[in-house]
Protein backbone atom coordinates (compact mmCIF):
# COMPACT_ATOMS: atom_id res chain seq x y z
CA UNK A 1 0.00 0.00 0.00
CA UNK A 2 1.38 3.69 -0.71
CA UNK A 3 0.62 6.28 1.87
CA UNK A 4 -0.74 9.27 0.45
CA UNK A 5 -1.28 10.39 3.97
CA UNK A 6 0.83 9.37 7.16
CA UNK A 7 0.29 11.30 10.65
CA UNK A 8 3.11 10.25 13.39
CA UNK A 9 2.37 11.15 17.23
CA UNK A 10 -0.38 13.54 16.27
CA UNK A 11 -1.88 15.10 19.42
CA UNK A 12 -4.66 17.56 19.38
CA UNK A 13 -5.91 19.96 22.43
CA UNK A 14 -8.89 22.01 22.01
CA UNK A 15 -8.18 24.42 24.72
CA UNK A 16 -7.02 21.81 28.37
CA UNK A 17 -8.94 19.46 26.97
CA UNK A 18 -6.73 16.47 24.55
CA UNK A 19 -9.18 15.22 21.91
CA UNK A 20 -6.46 13.14 19.64
CA UNK A 21 -3.75 11.12 21.82
CA UNK A 22 -0.69 10.06 19.66
CA UNK A 23 -2.13 8.74 16.41
CA UNK A 24 -0.01 7.08 14.46
CA UNK A 25 -1.39 5.98 10.99
CA UNK A 26 -1.11 5.78 6.85
CA UNK A 27 -4.02 6.36 4.64
CA UNK A 28 -3.41 4.67 1.47
CA UNK A 29 -3.65 6.32 -2.25
CA UNK A 30 -6.92 5.34 -4.22
CA UNK A 31 -8.67 3.22 -1.33
CA UNK A 32 -11.92 3.89 0.96
CA UNK A 33 -10.46 4.61 4.68
CA UNK A 34 -13.31 4.33 7.22
CA UNK A 35 -12.44 5.88 10.92
CA UNK A 36 -15.07 4.57 13.04
CA UNK A 37 -15.94 4.80 17.12
CA UNK A 38 -18.21 5.83 18.81
CA UNK A 39 -19.29 9.89 19.31
CA UNK A 40 -16.68 12.21 20.49
CA UNK A 41 -14.26 9.54 19.88
CA UNK A 42 -12.04 11.98 18.20
CA UNK A 43 -12.90 10.96 14.25
CA UNK A 44 -14.15 14.35 12.87
CA UNK A 45 -11.40 16.03 14.47
CA UNK A 46 -8.78 13.97 12.68
CA UNK A 47 -10.90 14.02 9.46
CA UNK A 48 -10.62 18.20 9.69
CA UNK A 49 -6.98 18.26 10.57
CA UNK A 50 -6.28 16.62 7.77
CA UNK A 51 -6.99 19.43 5.40
CA UNK A 52 -6.69 22.13 8.12
CA UNK A 53 -10.21 22.84 8.44
CA UNK A 54 -9.04 22.11 12.14
CA UNK A 55 -7.55 25.88 12.09
CA UNK A 56 -11.07 27.18 12.07
CA UNK A 57 -11.62 26.02 15.78
CA UNK A 58 -10.25 28.71 18.68
CA UNK A 59 -7.80 27.30 20.86
CA UNK A 60 -6.68 24.36 19.08
CA UNK A 61 -3.52 23.46 19.28
CA UNK A 62 -1.69 20.52 17.46
CA UNK A 63 1.73 18.75 17.80
CA UNK A 64 3.12 15.68 15.92
CA UNK A 65 2.78 16.31 12.08
CA UNK A 66 0.56 15.13 9.23
CA UNK A 67 2.18 14.75 5.50
CA UNK A 68 0.70 14.46 2.60
CA UNK A 69 3.05 12.97 -0.11
CA UNK A 70 5.58 13.07 2.22
CA UNK A 71 5.38 17.22 2.94
CA UNK A 72 4.01 18.37 6.67
CA UNK A 73 0.89 20.04 6.24
CA UNK A 74 1.46 22.06 9.35
CA UNK A 75 4.93 23.09 7.66
CA UNK A 76 4.94 27.26 7.07
CA UNK A 77 5.68 27.82 3.77
CA UNK A 78 2.50 25.44 3.15
CA UNK A 79 -0.79 27.65 1.78
CA UNK A 80 -3.60 26.31 3.83
CA UNK A 81 -5.46 27.47 0.49
CA UNK A 82 -3.88 25.39 -1.75
CA UNK A 83 -3.82 22.37 0.33
CA UNK A 84 -7.79 22.33 0.53
CA UNK A 85 -7.94 22.09 -3.27
CA UNK A 86 -5.78 19.08 -2.88
CA UNK A 87 -7.51 17.78 0.19
CA UNK A 88 -11.34 18.18 -0.59
CA UNK A 89 -13.98 17.52 1.84
CA UNK A 90 -18.13 16.75 2.16
CA UNK A 91 -19.90 17.62 5.58
CA UNK A 92 -22.20 15.58 7.59
CA UNK A 93 -24.97 18.33 6.16
CA UNK A 94 -25.17 19.25 3.18
CA UNK A 95 -24.27 22.59 2.29
CA UNK A 96 -24.80 23.66 -0.87
CA UNK A 97 -24.59 27.90 -1.24
CA UNK A 98 -27.87 29.26 -1.96
CA UNK A 99 -26.92 30.38 -5.54
CA UNK A 100 -27.37 28.17 -8.82
CA UNK A 101 -26.02 24.35 -9.07
CA UNK A 102 -23.93 25.77 -12.04
CA UNK A 103 -22.29 28.30 -9.86
CA UNK A 104 -21.95 25.81 -7.16
CA UNK A 105 -19.56 23.68 -9.43
CA UNK A 106 -18.29 26.79 -10.73
CA UNK A 107 -17.43 28.15 -7.29
CA UNK A 108 -13.82 26.17 -7.17
CA UNK A 109 -12.58 26.67 -10.44
CA UNK A 110 -13.13 30.17 -10.70
CA UNK A 111 -11.67 30.69 -7.67
CA UNK A 112 -8.77 29.22 -9.45
CA UNK A 113 -9.35 31.54 -11.90
CA UNK A 114 -10.93 29.61 -14.77
CA UNK A 115 -13.31 32.36 -16.11
CA UNK A 116 -13.90 31.21 -20.12
CA UNK A 117 -17.14 30.05 -20.09
CA UNK A 118 -16.62 27.06 -22.65
CA UNK A 119 -14.41 25.74 -19.79
CA UNK A 120 -16.47 25.89 -16.94
CA UNK A 121 -19.16 24.47 -18.70
CA UNK A 122 -16.85 21.42 -19.06
CA UNK A 123 -15.80 21.15 -15.22
CA UNK A 124 -19.74 21.50 -14.16
CA UNK A 125 -20.75 18.61 -16.80
CA UNK A 126 -17.68 15.92 -15.98
CA UNK A 127 -18.25 17.07 -11.70
CA UNK A 128 -21.78 16.41 -11.86
CA UNK A 129 -21.26 13.31 -14.15
CA UNK A 130 -18.39 12.44 -11.97
CA UNK A 131 -20.92 12.70 -8.75
CA UNK A 132 -23.63 10.81 -10.40
CA UNK A 133 -25.99 13.31 -10.99
CA UNK A 134 -25.40 15.14 -13.64
CA UNK A 135 -28.74 13.67 -15.01
CA UNK A 136 -30.90 14.67 -12.67
CA UNK A 137 -29.64 18.50 -13.23
CA UNK A 138 -28.58 18.87 -16.59
CA UNK A 139 -32.16 20.73 -17.14
CA UNK A 140 -31.85 22.84 -14.24
CA UNK A 141 -28.43 24.10 -14.06
CA UNK A 142 -29.51 27.56 -13.47
CA UNK A 143 -32.09 26.41 -10.67
CA UNK A 144 -31.31 27.34 -7.35
CA UNK A 145 -29.18 24.30 -5.52
CA UNK A 146 -31.07 24.43 -2.37
CA UNK A 147 -34.80 23.03 -4.50
CA UNK A 148 -32.79 19.89 -4.60
CA UNK A 149 -33.13 16.89 -2.40
CA UNK A 150 -31.22 16.11 0.80
CA UNK A 151 -29.65 13.33 -0.76
CA UNK A 152 -29.27 15.22 -4.18
CA UNK A 153 -27.43 18.04 -2.28
CA UNK A 154 -24.99 15.99 -1.00
CA UNK A 155 -24.03 14.35 -4.28
CA UNK A 156 -23.85 18.37 -5.45
CA UNK A 157 -21.22 18.93 -2.55
CA UNK A 158 -19.70 15.65 -3.84
CA UNK A 159 -19.76 17.35 -7.47
CA UNK A 160 -18.77 20.80 -6.19
CA UNK A 161 -15.84 19.20 -4.04
CA UNK A 162 -14.55 17.40 -8.03
CA UNK A 163 -14.20 20.25 -9.68
CA UNK A 164 -11.20 21.50 -7.77
CA UNK A 165 -9.60 18.32 -8.85
CA UNK A 166 -8.60 17.03 -5.48
CA UNK A 167 -6.30 14.43 -4.97
CA UNK A 168 -8.08 13.28 -1.47
CA UNK A 169 -12.00 13.50 -0.63
CA UNK A 170 -12.76 13.97 3.02
CA UNK A 171 -15.99 12.69 3.85
CA UNK A 172 -17.32 13.80 7.24
CA UNK A 173 -20.69 11.39 7.73
CA UNK A 174 -22.31 12.63 4.60
CA UNK A 175 -24.57 9.96 4.32
CA UNK A 176 -26.11 10.25 8.66
CA UNK A 177 -28.99 12.62 7.25
CA UNK A 178 -30.35 10.66 4.40
CA UNK A 179 -32.33 8.02 3.67
CA UNK A 180 -31.80 4.31 2.36
CA UNK A 181 -31.48 5.00 -0.90
CA UNK A 182 -29.58 8.40 -0.90
CA UNK A 183 -27.35 6.16 0.96
CA UNK A 184 -26.78 3.53 -1.50
CA UNK A 185 -26.34 6.05 -4.29
CA UNK A 186 -23.10 7.70 -2.02
CA UNK A 187 -21.84 4.75 -1.43
CA UNK A 188 -21.84 3.51 -4.53
CA UNK A 189 -20.34 7.03 -6.20
CA UNK A 190 -17.68 6.17 -2.95
CA UNK A 191 -16.79 3.01 -4.63
CA UNK A 192 -16.50 4.68 -8.38
CA UNK A 193 -14.87 7.66 -7.36
CA UNK A 194 -11.45 4.88 -5.51
CA UNK A 195 -10.53 4.73 -8.91
CA UNK A 196 -8.96 8.46 -9.21
CA UNK A 197 -8.98 9.71 -5.44
CA UNK A 198 -8.25 8.67 -2.32
CA UNK A 199 -11.43 9.03 0.35
CA UNK A 200 -11.61 9.04 3.93
CA UNK A 201 -14.31 8.96 5.39
CA UNK A 202 -16.33 9.06 8.68
CA UNK A 203 -19.13 7.23 9.56
CA UNK A 204 -21.51 5.91 12.54
CA UNK A 205 -22.64 3.03 10.45
CA UNK A 206 -20.44 -0.18 10.73
CA UNK A 207 -22.21 -2.04 7.88
CA UNK A 208 -21.04 0.85 5.53
CA UNK A 209 -17.82 0.98 6.91
CA UNK A 210 -17.45 -3.19 6.01
CA UNK A 211 -19.49 -2.93 2.77
CA UNK A 212 -17.48 0.12 1.20
CA UNK A 213 -14.36 0.76 3.06
CA UNK A 214 -10.96 -0.82 2.04
CA UNK A 215 -9.23 -0.26 5.59
CA UNK A 216 -10.77 1.03 9.10
CA UNK A 217 -9.58 2.86 11.76
CA UNK A 218 -11.03 2.31 15.32
CA UNK A 219 -10.86 5.40 17.50
CA UNK A 220 -11.67 5.38 20.68
CA UNK A 221 -11.61 8.24 23.22
CA UNK A 222 -9.10 10.45 20.93
CA UNK A 223 -7.05 7.44 20.60
CA UNK A 224 -6.60 5.06 17.45
CA UNK A 225 -6.86 1.51 18.76
CA UNK A 226 -6.55 -0.39 16.16
CA UNK A 227 -6.07 0.35 12.05
CA UNK A 228 -5.83 -2.31 9.16
CA UNK A 229 -7.58 -4.08 6.31
CA UNK A 230 -11.75 -4.01 6.58
CA UNK A 231 -11.53 -7.26 5.92
CA UNK A 232 -9.89 -8.26 9.23
CA UNK A 233 -10.74 -5.90 11.55
CA UNK A 234 -13.89 -6.80 11.05
CA UNK A 235 -13.21 -10.56 10.78
CA UNK A 236 -10.59 -11.09 13.46
CA UNK A 237 -9.94 -7.81 15.75
CA UNK A 238 -6.64 -7.89 17.44
CA UNK A 239 -7.71 -5.65 20.51
CA UNK A 240 -10.79 -6.67 22.63
CA UNK A 241 -12.33 -3.17 22.41
CA UNK A 242 -12.68 -3.45 18.86
CA UNK A 243 -14.49 -6.27 19.40
CA UNK A 244 -16.78 -4.92 21.55
CA UNK A 245 -17.64 -1.99 19.44
CA UNK A 246 -17.95 -4.01 16.00
CA UNK A 247 -20.02 -6.43 18.16
CA UNK A 248 -22.05 -4.01 18.97
CA UNK A 249 -21.62 -3.73 22.75
CA UNK A 250 -20.89 -0.70 23.27
CA UNK A 251 -21.11 3.01 21.24
CA UNK B 1 -68.07 35.78 39.22
CA UNK B 2 -66.11 38.43 40.85
CA UNK B 3 -63.37 36.84 38.88
CA UNK B 4 -65.06 37.24 35.56
CA UNK B 5 -65.90 40.76 36.12
CA UNK B 6 -62.36 41.69 36.51
CA UNK B 7 -61.16 39.54 33.32
CA UNK B 8 -64.02 41.83 31.53
CA UNK B 9 -62.98 45.14 33.21
CA UNK B 10 -59.09 43.77 32.04
CA UNK B 11 -60.09 43.36 29.16
CA UNK B 12 -62.03 46.58 28.37
CA UNK B 13 -59.29 48.51 29.58
CA UNK B 14 -56.89 47.26 27.46
CA UNK B 15 -59.17 47.50 24.27
CA UNK B 16 -59.67 51.06 25.33
CA UNK B 17 -55.50 51.46 25.62
CA UNK B 18 -55.15 50.11 21.71
CA UNK B 19 -57.81 52.05 20.44
CA UNK B 20 -56.88 55.58 22.20
CA UNK B 21 -53.46 54.33 20.58
CA UNK B 22 -54.68 54.18 17.03
CA UNK B 23 -56.88 57.10 17.70
CA UNK B 24 -54.12 59.20 18.87
CA UNK B 25 -52.11 58.28 15.48
CA UNK B 26 -54.92 58.77 13.44
CA UNK B 27 -55.84 62.18 14.80
CA UNK B 28 -52.35 63.23 14.23
CA UNK B 29 -52.18 62.21 10.53
CA UNK B 30 -55.62 63.66 10.02
CA UNK B 31 -54.86 67.07 11.54
CA UNK B 32 -51.13 66.72 9.80
CA UNK B 33 -52.93 66.82 6.38
CA UNK B 34 -56.00 69.22 6.57
CA UNK B 35 -53.31 71.73 8.07
CA UNK B 36 -50.43 70.70 5.59
CA UNK B 37 -51.99 69.32 2.67
CA UNK B 38 -53.42 72.97 1.25
CA UNK B 39 -49.70 74.36 0.98
CA UNK B 40 -48.20 71.81 -1.01
CA UNK B 41 -48.24 73.19 -4.48
CA UNK B 42 -46.48 72.60 -7.60
CA UNK B 43 -44.56 76.08 -7.01
CA UNK B 44 -43.89 75.02 -3.32
CA UNK B 45 -42.45 72.14 -4.04
CA UNK B 46 -39.80 73.38 -7.03
CA UNK B 47 -38.93 76.54 -5.85
CA UNK B 48 -37.13 78.43 -3.39
CA UNK B 49 -37.95 80.90 -0.40
CA UNK B 50 -38.27 84.71 -2.07
CA UNK B 51 -38.71 87.70 0.40
CA UNK B 52 -38.81 90.09 -2.38
CA UNK B 53 -41.49 88.00 -4.11
CA UNK B 54 -43.11 86.95 -0.36
CA UNK B 55 -43.31 83.13 -1.40
CA UNK B 56 -42.48 80.09 0.27
CA UNK B 57 -40.69 77.22 -1.90
CA UNK B 58 -38.87 74.34 0.20
CA UNK B 59 -36.76 73.15 -3.25
CA UNK B 60 -33.94 74.26 -1.43
CA UNK B 61 -34.44 71.96 1.66
CA UNK B 62 -35.49 68.84 -0.04
CA UNK B 63 -32.04 68.79 -2.25
CA UNK B 64 -30.29 69.83 1.63
CA UNK B 65 -31.81 66.31 2.65
CA UNK B 66 -30.82 64.67 -0.32
CA UNK B 67 -27.03 65.71 -0.27
CA UNK B 68 -26.97 65.24 3.60
CA UNK B 69 -28.49 61.35 2.79
CA UNK B 70 -25.79 61.04 0.05
CA UNK B 71 -22.45 62.66 2.10
CA UNK B 72 -23.53 60.54 5.23
CA UNK B 73 -23.94 57.65 3.40
CA UNK B 74 -20.48 57.87 1.51
CA UNK B 75 -18.86 57.56 4.99
CA UNK B 76 -21.05 55.30 6.82
CA UNK B 77 -21.57 52.42 4.33
CA UNK B 78 -17.80 51.55 3.45
CA UNK B 79 -17.12 52.31 7.32
CA UNK B 80 -19.69 50.37 8.94
CA UNK B 81 -20.25 47.61 6.74
CA UNK B 82 -16.03 47.29 7.05
CA UNK B 83 -16.21 47.49 10.68
CA UNK B 84 -19.32 45.03 11.18
CA UNK B 85 -17.22 42.58 8.74
CA UNK B 86 -13.94 42.78 10.97
CA UNK B 87 -15.74 42.03 14.34
CA UNK B 88 -17.99 38.51 12.90
CA UNK B 89 -15.30 37.30 10.53
CA UNK B 90 -11.70 38.81 11.33
CA UNK B 91 -11.36 39.56 15.07
CA UNK B 92 -10.16 36.47 17.16
CA UNK B 93 -9.45 38.81 20.18
CA UNK B 94 -12.87 38.03 22.07
CA UNK B 95 -12.43 40.68 24.43
CA UNK B 96 -11.35 43.50 22.11
CA UNK B 97 -14.62 42.57 20.07
CA UNK B 98 -17.17 42.80 23.39
CA UNK B 99 -15.84 45.93 24.07
CA UNK B 100 -16.21 47.16 20.69
CA UNK B 101 -19.98 46.13 20.39
CA UNK B 102 -20.26 47.46 24.22
CA UNK B 103 -19.40 50.44 22.67
CA UNK B 104 -21.51 50.41 19.64
CA UNK B 105 -24.71 49.80 21.50
CA UNK B 106 -23.71 52.87 23.70
CA UNK B 107 -23.51 55.17 20.92
CA UNK B 108 -27.13 54.33 19.80
CA UNK B 109 -28.38 55.32 22.89
CA UNK B 110 -26.66 58.95 23.12
CA UNK B 111 -29.31 62.22 22.48
CA UNK B 112 -28.61 63.08 18.93
CA UNK B 113 -28.42 66.96 20.07
CA UNK B 114 -24.75 65.58 21.44
CA UNK B 115 -23.66 64.42 17.92
CA UNK B 116 -24.34 67.83 16.92
CA UNK B 117 -22.21 69.42 20.12
CA UNK B 118 -19.41 66.81 19.43
CA UNK B 119 -19.50 67.53 15.34
CA UNK B 120 -19.81 71.31 15.73
CA UNK B 121 -16.87 71.52 18.17
CA UNK B 122 -14.87 68.53 16.06
CA UNK B 123 -15.41 69.41 12.77
CA UNK B 124 -16.14 73.22 12.52
CA UNK B 125 -14.15 74.41 15.79
CA UNK B 126 -10.95 71.60 15.42
CA UNK B 127 -11.02 70.84 11.71
CA UNK B 128 -12.07 74.14 10.62
CA UNK B 129 -14.56 72.81 8.26
CA UNK B 130 -17.41 75.79 7.53
CA UNK B 131 -21.23 74.95 8.85
CA UNK B 132 -22.70 72.93 6.17
CA UNK B 133 -23.44 69.56 4.56
CA UNK B 134 -20.17 67.89 5.22
CA UNK B 135 -19.73 68.59 8.53
CA UNK B 136 -23.70 68.03 9.10
CA UNK B 137 -23.21 65.00 7.23
CA UNK B 138 -20.04 63.83 8.92
CA UNK B 139 -21.96 63.69 12.23
CA UNK B 140 -24.65 62.35 11.20
CA UNK B 141 -22.69 59.33 10.11
CA UNK B 142 -21.32 59.01 13.25
CA UNK B 143 -24.19 59.28 14.55
CA UNK B 144 -25.89 56.74 12.04
CA UNK B 145 -23.15 54.13 12.72
CA UNK B 146 -24.18 52.32 15.19
CA UNK B 147 -27.40 51.25 13.42
CA UNK B 148 -25.59 50.34 10.38
CA UNK B 149 -22.71 48.30 12.33
CA UNK B 150 -24.90 46.17 14.64
CA UNK B 151 -27.65 45.57 11.66
CA UNK B 152 -24.69 44.37 9.47
CA UNK B 153 -23.20 42.20 12.10
CA UNK B 154 -26.53 40.55 13.27
CA UNK B 155 -26.99 39.97 9.51
CA UNK B 156 -23.63 38.37 9.20
CA UNK B 157 -24.12 36.47 12.02
CA UNK B 158 -26.92 34.53 10.74
CA UNK B 159 -25.16 33.40 7.63
CA UNK B 160 -25.00 29.61 8.21
CA UNK B 161 -21.40 28.45 9.32
CA UNK B 162 -21.64 25.47 6.66
CA UNK B 163 -21.30 28.22 4.04
CA UNK B 164 -18.67 29.52 5.70
CA UNK B 165 -17.09 25.70 5.98
CA UNK B 166 -17.67 25.18 2.50
CA UNK B 167 -16.26 27.77 0.85
CA UNK B 168 -12.82 27.42 2.65
CA UNK B 169 -12.77 23.59 1.74
CA UNK B 170 -12.73 24.48 -2.07
CA UNK B 171 -9.90 26.39 -1.03
CA UNK B 172 -11.49 29.66 -0.62
CA UNK B 173 -9.52 32.49 1.22
CA UNK B 174 -10.82 34.13 3.70
CA UNK B 175 -11.69 37.61 2.08
CA UNK B 176 -12.98 35.51 -0.74
CA UNK B 177 -14.70 33.62 1.50
CA UNK B 178 -16.90 37.09 2.93
CA UNK B 179 -17.09 38.48 -0.94
CA UNK B 180 -18.68 35.54 -2.75
CA UNK B 181 -20.69 33.40 0.30
CA UNK B 182 -21.10 35.37 3.27
CA UNK B 183 -21.95 38.85 1.97
CA UNK B 184 -24.50 38.35 -0.77
CA UNK B 185 -26.24 36.05 2.07
CA UNK B 186 -26.07 39.08 4.45
CA UNK B 187 -27.58 41.61 1.93
CA UNK B 188 -31.18 41.85 3.27
CA UNK B 189 -30.32 42.77 6.69
CA UNK B 190 -27.29 45.03 5.37
CA UNK B 191 -29.26 46.80 3.21
CA UNK B 192 -32.12 47.33 5.93
CA UNK B 193 -29.57 48.99 8.00
CA UNK B 194 -28.69 50.91 5.43
CA UNK B 195 -32.41 51.94 4.92
CA UNK B 196 -33.23 52.83 8.76
CA UNK B 197 -30.01 54.65 8.32
CA UNK B 198 -31.04 56.92 5.68
CA UNK B 199 -34.69 57.07 7.64
CA UNK B 200 -32.71 58.15 10.53
CA UNK B 201 -30.88 60.81 8.87
CA UNK B 202 -34.11 62.19 6.98
CA UNK B 203 -35.71 62.86 10.49
CA UNK B 204 -33.10 63.81 12.10
CA UNK B 205 -33.25 67.89 13.50
CA UNK B 206 -31.31 68.53 16.73
CA UNK B 207 -27.72 67.67 15.45
CA UNK B 208 -27.82 69.17 12.51
CA UNK B 209 -28.53 72.78 14.04
CA UNK B 210 -24.96 73.15 15.62
CA UNK B 211 -23.45 71.29 12.14
CA UNK B 212 -25.82 71.99 8.72
CA UNK B 213 -27.03 75.29 9.54
CA UNK B 214 -30.20 77.09 8.43
CA UNK B 215 -29.87 78.82 4.90
CA UNK B 216 -32.30 78.59 2.94
CA UNK B 217 -30.80 79.42 -0.04
CA UNK B 218 -31.05 77.06 -3.64
CA UNK B 219 -27.19 76.02 -3.44
CA UNK B 220 -25.14 73.36 -5.61
CA UNK B 221 -24.21 70.44 -3.99
CA UNK B 222 -20.46 71.75 -3.85
CA UNK B 223 -21.58 75.11 -2.42
CA UNK B 224 -23.82 73.17 0.19
CA UNK B 225 -20.92 71.52 1.33
CA UNK B 226 -19.30 74.03 3.34
CA UNK B 227 -22.60 76.57 3.62
CA UNK B 228 -25.08 77.05 5.73
CA UNK B 229 -27.84 74.93 4.38
CA UNK B 230 -30.92 73.68 6.08
CA UNK B 231 -32.94 70.31 5.38
CA UNK B 232 -36.46 69.68 5.63
CA UNK B 233 -36.58 69.29 9.48
CA UNK B 234 -34.16 72.29 10.35
CA UNK B 235 -36.28 74.21 7.91
CA UNK B 236 -39.64 73.14 9.35
CA UNK B 237 -38.13 74.54 12.67
CA UNK B 238 -37.38 77.47 11.37
CA UNK B 239 -40.45 78.71 9.65
CA UNK B 240 -42.32 77.30 12.66
CA UNK B 241 -40.07 78.99 15.80
CA UNK B 242 -38.02 82.11 13.34
CA UNK B 243 -41.26 83.28 11.27
CA UNK B 244 -44.29 81.73 12.84
CA UNK B 245 -45.09 80.40 9.15
CA UNK B 246 -47.01 77.31 10.97
CA UNK B 247 -48.87 76.25 7.49
CA UNK B 248 -45.34 76.33 5.65
CA UNK B 249 -44.32 73.74 8.88
CA UNK B 250 -47.19 71.81 9.01
CA UNK B 251 -46.63 71.21 4.88
CA UNK B 252 -43.18 69.90 5.76
CA UNK B 253 -44.26 67.83 7.93
CA UNK B 254 -46.38 66.28 5.93
CA UNK B 255 -44.03 65.79 3.42
CA UNK B 256 -41.30 63.79 5.89
CA UNK B 257 -44.16 62.18 7.05
CA UNK B 258 -44.42 60.27 3.31
CA UNK B 259 -40.85 60.20 3.25
CA UNK B 260 -40.24 58.39 6.35
CA UNK B 261 -43.32 56.00 5.22
CA UNK B 262 -42.43 55.27 2.16
CA UNK B 263 -38.53 54.66 3.18
CA UNK B 264 -39.93 52.61 6.56
CA UNK B 265 -41.92 50.34 3.84
CA UNK B 266 -39.52 49.88 1.18
CA UNK B 267 -37.06 48.48 3.84
CA UNK B 268 -39.84 45.95 4.82
CA UNK B 269 -40.87 45.00 1.19
CA UNK B 270 -36.89 44.97 0.08
CA UNK B 271 -36.25 42.29 3.02
CA UNK B 272 -39.22 40.59 2.54
CA UNK B 273 -38.10 40.18 -1.56
CA UNK B 274 -34.39 39.17 -0.63
CA UNK B 275 -35.46 36.39 1.57
CA UNK B 276 -37.88 35.00 -0.59
CA UNK B 277 -35.22 35.26 -3.25
CA UNK B 278 -32.79 33.25 -0.87
CA UNK B 279 -35.23 30.63 -0.32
Amino acid sequence: MQAIIQTEHLNLWYGEHQALHDINMEIGANRITALIGPSGCGKTTFLKTINRMSDLVPNCRIEGSVQYNGKDIFAKDVDVTQLRTKIGMVFQKANPFPMSIYDNIAYGPRLQGIRSRAELDEIVEISLKNAAIWDETKDRLKKSALSLSGGQQQRLCIARSLAVRPDVLLMDEPTSALDPISTGKIEELALALKQNYTIVMVTHNMQQAARISDQTAFFLLGELIECGDTETLFSTPQDNRTEAYITGRFG
Amino acid sequence: MRRRITVCLLRAGMLLCAALTCLLLLFLIGYLLCQGLPGITWKFLTSQTSYIQNSIGILPNILNTLYLIFVSMLVVIPLGIGAAVYLTEYASHQRLVRAISFAVETLTGIPSIIFGLVGMLFFIQLLGLRQGILAGGLTLAIMVLPTVISNTKESLLSVPQAYREGALALGSGKWHMVRTVVLPNAMDGILTGCLLAVGRITGESAALLFTAGFGLKLLDFATALQSSSATLTVALYVYASEEGKYDVAFSIAVILMAVTLLINLSAEIMAKRLKRKKG
